[in-house]
């Protein structure tokens, strides 16, 4: 009985997630530097497709790849769930979108401030 | 000291909530409904062994097409908001004569020869795996975005080890949009010729787990590969070109 061979992995990579999750929003709250808000972000991005993942696995579950390893009669009971992973992948690639407008931004206030202190930016409050 | 204690009560209300969810889980010891009819009836239908491709090219096909969508509108983005106008160059001519200094000592410090013969040796190598990955991308892991992310880390290196080179815009343009359209066209033929927008099976689904089959699979990879590839690229090169270089 080893308590950390008892634990499901999918279990960890979930707590794990969440983890990422609470880390990239305190990021995101509490830092004033721009670049390090948007690491906040995509520490959270990564976080939400680690629970997606992880919610996807079903135990003993391999990749749902279907050949030589996985015959697909027995298919079935051998991969994990598709479609979360599908999900994540189409995830992956609006984070990566999002965060390369947000850093584009960043550029651009930077060079029209010489700032990436978001305090500074007031004028572009409501 | 006010928003301090309010963000601090505001994710201690998250981690309790998430503890909520964690406490309760339980793994999974067998597949949802949706997931058991994708693994059954995938491989018979759409001849594709990779399952998560065929969830994401056909079953889920127009998903992806508004991922590529998203994809285009962020690098259109990019470019409008990293583009170099009139102004912007007046504004380099403003800069403090030092800056000036240091950003040209910057801008033609070369990297060192073994980088730059290493890319010339590598980057067709390079370029070459992503194609591998995209075209298997419904036998194997992969498929067009991870081969077109790995189309652009090549690009990445190439402008990390000779800063200098051009990249044509022009050609970027014509290949995504060409890619883009007949992305839209193969779509559009599923419609007509099969069951549905961007049914796979326009096509002969050919021997299973052979390189040409699953239909329009591969032909589907083939250009979102190269969007992808492409417009990676060229936000890359929108991120370096921001201050040299002529439009």
């Amino acid at each position: 009985m080893n308590i950390l061979t008892d634990i499901p992995v999918s279990f960890i990579v979930l707590c794990s997630g969440l983890g990422l999750i609470l880390i990239g929003l305190w990021g995101m709250l509490t830092q004033r530097n721009m670049i390090r808000m948007i690491i906040g972000f995509s520490l959270t991005d990564t976080g939400i497709h680690m629970v997606m993942v992880s919610i996807g696995y079903v135990t003993g579950g391999t990749a749902p790849i279907i050949n030589d390893a996985v015959p697909m009669a027995d298919a079935v009971n051998r991969v994990v769930d598709p479609v979360p992973s599908a999900l994540v992948l189409t995830a992956i690639v609006i984070g990566l979108g999002v965060t390369a407008v947000m850093l584009a931004f960043a550029v651009r206030i930077y060079k029209a401030r010489k700032t990436l202190n978001i305090d500074e930016c007031t004028e572009s409050r409501w | 000291m006010i928003k301090r204690i309010f963000i601090f009560f505001m994710l201690t209300l998250m981690a309790m909530v998430f503890f909520n969810l964690a406490s309760n889980y339980t793994e999974n010891t067998s597949l949802s409904k949706l997931g058991r009819y994708y693994v059954e009836k995938g491989p018979q239908e759409l001849g594709a062994p990779n399952l998560v491709t065929a969830v994401v090219v056909t079953y889920r096909g127009l998903d992806t097409l508004g991922e590529v969508t998203v994809l285009f509108i962020s690098a259109a983005g990019v470019g409008l908001l990293l583009r170099r106008t009139r102004r912007n160059q007046d504004d380099d001519e403003g800069l403090e004569q030092g800056d000036r200094e240091e950003e040209t000592a910057i801008k033609h410090k070369p990297a060192s020869e073994i980088v730059e013969t290493a890319t010339e040796l590598l980057l067709p190598m390079v370029i070459l795996f992503g194609v591998y990955v995209f075209m298997n991308g419904h036998l194997s892991p992969g498929g067009g975005f991870q081969g077109g992310a790995i189309i652009a880390s090549g690009t990445m290196f190439l402008l990390l080890a000779l800063p200098e080179s051009h990249i044509s815009r022009l050609m970027i343009a014509i290949t995504e949009s060409m890619s883009g359209f007949s992305y839209v066209v193969v779509g559009v033929l599923g419609v007509v010729l099969a069951g549905g927008f961007l049914d796979n099976r326009i096509m002969d689904l050919g021997t299973y787990g052979s390189l040409f089959s699953a239909g329009a699979i591969p032909l589907i990879y083939l250009l979102v590969g190269l969007k992808v590839g492409f417009e990676l690229s060229a936000v890359l090169d929108r991120f370096r070109k921001e201050d040299t270089g002529p439009v």
